[in-house]
C-alpha cells in the first residue's frame, strides 16, 4: 500500500494545479459583471462542506450537488443536468 | 495486459479507435445503445440503429480482431416521449436473438420524470421475459442521487435478480447504494462529469474489487476510448498488483458477462 508520501508525490503537484483553477474561478467571477446563479450557490456550499467534512469528502460535495426531493418528476421540461440543484 | 471495454459507444468513433483499442489490449468490447446526441424522428431511425450495433459495428471491430456486442433499449432522453418510446421497444424483439446481443440497456433515467420511469419499467418487463440480464444508465449530476435510488426502488419492485443487473455510472455518493443491495456497478472514466482514473481506484479501494467494473463510454462527447487501460497504469502507479488489475479490467466484467447466454470468454495469449 502506497503511503502518505507516496501519495503526495503522486497527486500534489495535481492537485494544487486544481486548487490553483478553483481560486482563479472565484477571482474570474468576481472581476466579471452580471449575477451569478444557482451553480455557485451549490459551488459555495460544496466548497464549505468540504472542508466542514473529516472523511468521505468527495461524497460530501457530490450530496451536496444533488437534487434530494423524492417525488418522480411529472415531466422533463429540460434534458440536460446543471451540476448543481435548483433550489425553488 | 488484456482487457474488456464493457461501455463503449462506437457508432460515434472512428475505425482508427479500434485499432487503438486494439493495440492497448482490448480483448471485447459491448455497446450499449444509447442517446445520438440528439432525438430521432422516428421509431425506424432505431431500427436502422440497431441494425448498425447488430451488423455493421461487429464486422468494423472485427477487422482488428476485437469481438464486439450490444445491448439493446430506447435511452432515457428519448422515453421522456412514451408513445415514440413504445413504438421502439415492439421493435426490439426483432433483433433479441442476434448473437452479440447481450441483454437490455443502458436503460435508466435522465430526469427522474414519470414518462422516464414506467418506459424503465417496460424495459425490465422484456428483460424478464426474454430471461436477459440489464445494463442501467444512471442520470447525470444533480440528478444521479435521486435517480439511482429510484431505480432500485424500481427494480427491487419487480423482483429482479440484483446479480444480473449492473448499474453504471456510479459515483462516491452511489457505490455504496447499488453494491450494498447485491447489484453489480459500473464506473465511468469521463472528463468532469462522471470519474477520472484516481477517484475511480479510491472507490475500489473503499468500496472492494468485488462487483465492480470500469469502462471508458466513449461516445460523440470529449471522451477517451483509451480510459480504462490508462486507469489500469494508474492503478500499477498506485501499487496494486498485477492480479488486482487484471480483475478489476478483465475478470470482473467477464464473470458478469458470462450471464448473458451470447457472450464467448475471449481468449487472451
Amino acid at each position: 500500500m502506497p503511503t502518505k508520501t507516496d501519495i503526495l508525490d503522486l497527486y500534489f503537484m495535481d492537485s494544487r494545479a486544481k486548487l490553483l483553477d478553483i481560486a482563479s474561478y472565484l477571482d474570474r467571477l468576481d472581476r466579471h459583471p452580471g449575477e451569478t446563479d444557482f451553480r455557485q450557490e451549490g459551488f459555495l456550499n460544496a466548497l464549505q462542506a468540504m472542508l466542514d467534512a473529516k472523511e468521505n469528502r468527495t461524497a460530501t460535495v457530490l450530496n451536496t450537488l444533488s437534487d434530494h426531493s423524492t417525488d418522480v418528476a411529472e415531466a422533463a421540461t429540460i434534458q440536460t443536468a446543471y451540476g448543481a440543484p435548483q433550489v425553488d | 495486459m488484456h482487457y474488456i471495454e464493457p461501455h463503449a459507444h462506437m457508432v460515434s468513433r472512428t475505425t482508427s479507435d479500434y485499432q487503438q483499442l486494439a493495440m492497448a489490449g482490448c480483448a471485447a468490447l459491448c455497446e450499449p445503445a444509447f442517446w445520438a446526441g440528439y432525438d430521432r424522428a422516428s421509431a425506424q431511425g432505431f431500427y436502422d440503429y440497431y441494425r448498425q450495433l447488430t451488423e455493421y459495428e461487429p464486422a468494423r471491430a472485427a477487422k482488428f480482431g476485437i469481438p464486439h456486442y450490444c445491448w439493446l433499449c430506447i435511452n432515457p432522453k428519448e422515453s421522456e416521449d412514451a408513445g415514440f418510446a413504445r413504438e421502439v421497444l415492439q421493435i426490439i424483439p426483432d433483433f433479441i436473438d442476434k448473437p452479440n446481443v447481450l441483454g437490455i440497456g443502458e436503460i435508466g433515467l435522465n430526469k427522474n420524470t414519470k414518462n422516464e420511469l414506467a418506459i424503465f419499467e417496460e424495459h425490465v418487463d422484456i428483460a424478464k421475459k426474454y430471461d436477459l440480464p440489464i445494463l442501467i444508465h444512471t442520470p447525470h449530476l444533480e440528478d444521479k442521487l435521486k435517480g439511482t435510488k429510484l431505480i432500485i426502488d424500481a427494480l427491487k419492485n419487480a423482483n429482479v435478480d440484483p446479480a444480473r443487473v449492473v448499474i453504471d455510472h456510479v459515483e462516491e455518493h452511489t457505490a455504496g447504494l447499488v453494491l450494498d443491495e447485491g447489484f453489480w456497478a459500473g464506473m465511468t472514466l469521463y472528463p468532469e462529469s462522471k470519474c477520472t482514473a484516481a477517484r475511480a481506484i479510491d472507490i475500489l479501494e473503499t468500496f472492494g474489487m468485488e462487483n465492480i467494473w470500469m469502462n471508458s463510454a466513449c461516445d460523440w462527447g470529449i471522451s477517451d476510448p483509451l480510459a480504462v487501460i490508462k486507469c489500469a497504469l494508474e492503478m500499477k502507479k498506485r501499487q496494486h498488483s498485477i492480479k488486482t488489475i487484471q480483475k478489476v479490467i478483465f475478470d470482473n466484467p467477464a464473470r458478469f458477462l458470462k450471464q448473458c447466454p451470447n457472450f464467448v470468454l475471449p481468449e487472451t495469449p
